[in-house]
């Protein structure tokens, strides 16, 4: 904080303002003047080659002893090898949708309609048709889900009063290579 | 006829040993940064199911380099263009023929240097070939008709230009206490021992400032991350950023082969090049009164075993400071070659000759 003049003309306009301000600033980001030592590099030069190195050293003898077949517990690196070795995921996490079944295999969802309306991307569309069993009267003939335009809020998972509809699947690969492609119907959305 | 057939196998064989060295130096980076950052690195690229710890990528980058299209500018000086990665990696690779990777072979009662180029000048024709590197430089950012590329050429010449003056500086404490610039020469003087006997006599014992110097402008002289400026890859892309294919993979191997130089460079003149610690022409003469005799052959094979130990060590450490240390800013980088190493490495001689003086040698 001495030689301010570094920084501005201390004979300027407004000098003492822009000092006081100055000081205010640098006591809150916790900033000084570098001493000497700091300043020919070397410190920091020394304490970053020294923690990278810190790493390679401890991974490599890791990577070297797991090529004996040692020490297989201790990772030498925190990579997961992707399509072979997925990423354990938290069971709370979103992934694709699928409509749960009943025990003969018919879908849950009795076409309330109540995810329809939640969804904020108005990506699902039930055409809903009557259901021979008097005690669920509808069911749905026919079930779209876009999942081109889905932003995996859950909310149609939150809102089902029947539990007919659930973000479990675990699936995160849903890219295609067409829009089209990424509109499930009711058949893949029980079967995939 | 016997004596260029040596000559010729001698050369063939350092450029060999040095340009493969370059191309696994691709293999190195990538893994050596990997491991740094706790992570695997690259390792899909398989022959017949082989995959040799990632060891095809370079192979697969090559095919990929070579089977790009080539892009000429529009506007661009196409002798000049075509000609600049050529200089830079011709001139790269030629400072090797000047580094002797090994003492003495007698065969046949021949003597022979392992050295391509038995030059007594040796340093200064490296020094040379180093500098001549910055045209490849400055003619890829002139001819490419691109302000990026200009920009990235003027920055290569400024850098080049005042970290060579540094690193010629802070060589001459070694030539001054070993008073020789033929590298062979410097080699065998460094097998001399101080400290009664205990202590090599090698540069870095002899001239630790020089050696940092050196180390820091060598560094620079690479063009590699902490002084990467002339590429700067996050802003201007660099001299090289109208190349494509093999023409930008030539400036790719040319930076890979200045940082083997540089490696055996350090080595040679710091480091005792191929002189093993207390091992002489016919045998081990340990300080404390052992001696274990050695034929002339099991010598020169440590002494070259114990060259490409040194090299391989100074590479780890630069890639190690290549992939830890940020970039300077641009005035910073001039600041530290003008007012900081500049300084320190004529004071570093002026104090050399005084010490060498009063010691009457
Ligand atoms: S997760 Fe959200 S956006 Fe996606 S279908 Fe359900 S309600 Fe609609
Ligand atoms: S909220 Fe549940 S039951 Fe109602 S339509 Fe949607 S999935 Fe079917």
């Amino acid at each position: 904080m001495e030689n301010l003049d570094k920084y501005f003309d201390p004979k300027g306009p407004f000098a003492a303002l822009r000092v006081s301000q100055m000081k205010r600033s640098w006591k809150q980001s916790n900033r000084r003047e570098l001493n000497w030592w700091e300043n020919t590099y070397l410190p920091m030069l020394i304490s970053g080659i020294y923690l990278t190195s810190k790493h390679f050293f401890y991974n490599v003898t890791f990577h070297i002893l797991h090529l004996f077949g040692i020490a297989k517990g201790t990772k030498g690196a925190v990579t997961y090898q992707y399509p072979e070795m997925p990423r354990p995921l938290s069971s709370r996490l979103r992934t694709r949708h699928r409509l749960t079944k009943r025990e003969d295999g018919s879908p849950r969802c009795v076409a309330c309609m109540m995810c329809e309306t939640v969804c904020p991307a108005r990506c699902i569309e039930i055409t809903a048709a009557e259901h021979p069993d008097p005690n669920i009267e509808k069911y749905p003939s026919e079930f779209i889900l876009d999942l081109g335009k889905c932003v995996y809020c859950g909310f149609c998972v939150e809102v089902c009063p029947e539990d007919a509809i659930r973000m479990d699947t675990g699936n995160l690969k849903i890219a295609e290579y067409s829009r089209d492609s990424m509109i499930y119907d009711k058949k893949r959305l029980m079967e995939e | 006829m016997n004596d260029l057939l040596i000559k010729f196998i001698l050369s063939a064989g350092t450029l060999f040993i040095m340009f493969n060295i370059a191309g696994l130096l691709t293999w190195v980076e990538r893994k050596q940064s990997a491991v740094m950052q706790d992570r695997i690195g690259a390792n899909r690229a398989s022959i017949f199911g082989m995959k040799a710890m990632g060891m095809f990528h370079a192979l697969a980058d090559v095919l990929k380099m070579l089977s790009k299209e080539e892009f000429i500018p529009e506007g661009a000086n196409k002798f000049l263009f075509n000609i600049a990665p050529y200089l830079s990696v011709t001139f790269a690779l030629v400072g090797f023929a000047a580094i002797p990777i090994g003492g003495e072979l007698v065969l046949n009662g021949h003597s022979i240097q392992l050295q391509a180029a038995n030059l007594n000048i040796a340093l200064i024709f490296i020094f040379a070939m180093m500098s001549m590197g910055v045209y490849g430089v400055v003619l890829a950012g002139f001819s490419s008709n691109n302000n990026y590329a200009f920009l990235g050429g003027m920055r290569g010449a400024a850098q080049m230009i005042a970290y060579e003056i540094t690193m010629g500086a802070a060589i001459m404490g070694v030539i001054m206490v070993f008073n020789t610039i033929d590298m062979q020469a410097l080699d065998r003087a460094q097998g001399a021992y101080m400290l009664g006997g205990w202590l090599p006599k090698w540069g870095i014992f002899v001239q630790p400032l020089s050696f940092l110097l050196f180390f820091t402008a060598a560094t620079a002289e690479t063009k590699r991350t902490p002084f990467d400026l002339p590429e700067g890859e996050s802003e201007i892309i660099g001299y090289f950023v109208e190349y494509s294919g093999m023409k930008f993979g030539m400036f790719f191997l040319a930076d890979l082969v200045e940082t083997v130089l540089v490696a055996a460079l350090m080595a040679t003149l710091f480091f005792g090049g191929w002189q093993v610690p207390y091992l002489h022409a016919d045998g081990f003469y340990f300080p404390w009164g052992g001696h274990m005799a050695m034929a002339n052959l099991p010598v020169v094979i440590l002494g070259v075993l114990s060259f490409f130990f040194k090299v391989a060590l100074f590479i780890w450490f630069l890639m190690a400071v290549r992939w830890t240390l940020p970039r300077f800013r641009y005035d910073q980088l001039m600041n530290l070659g003008w007012k900081i190493l500049l300084p320190i490495s004529l004071i570093n001689i002026a104090v050399t000759a005084v010490v060498i003086t009063l010691l009457g040698r």
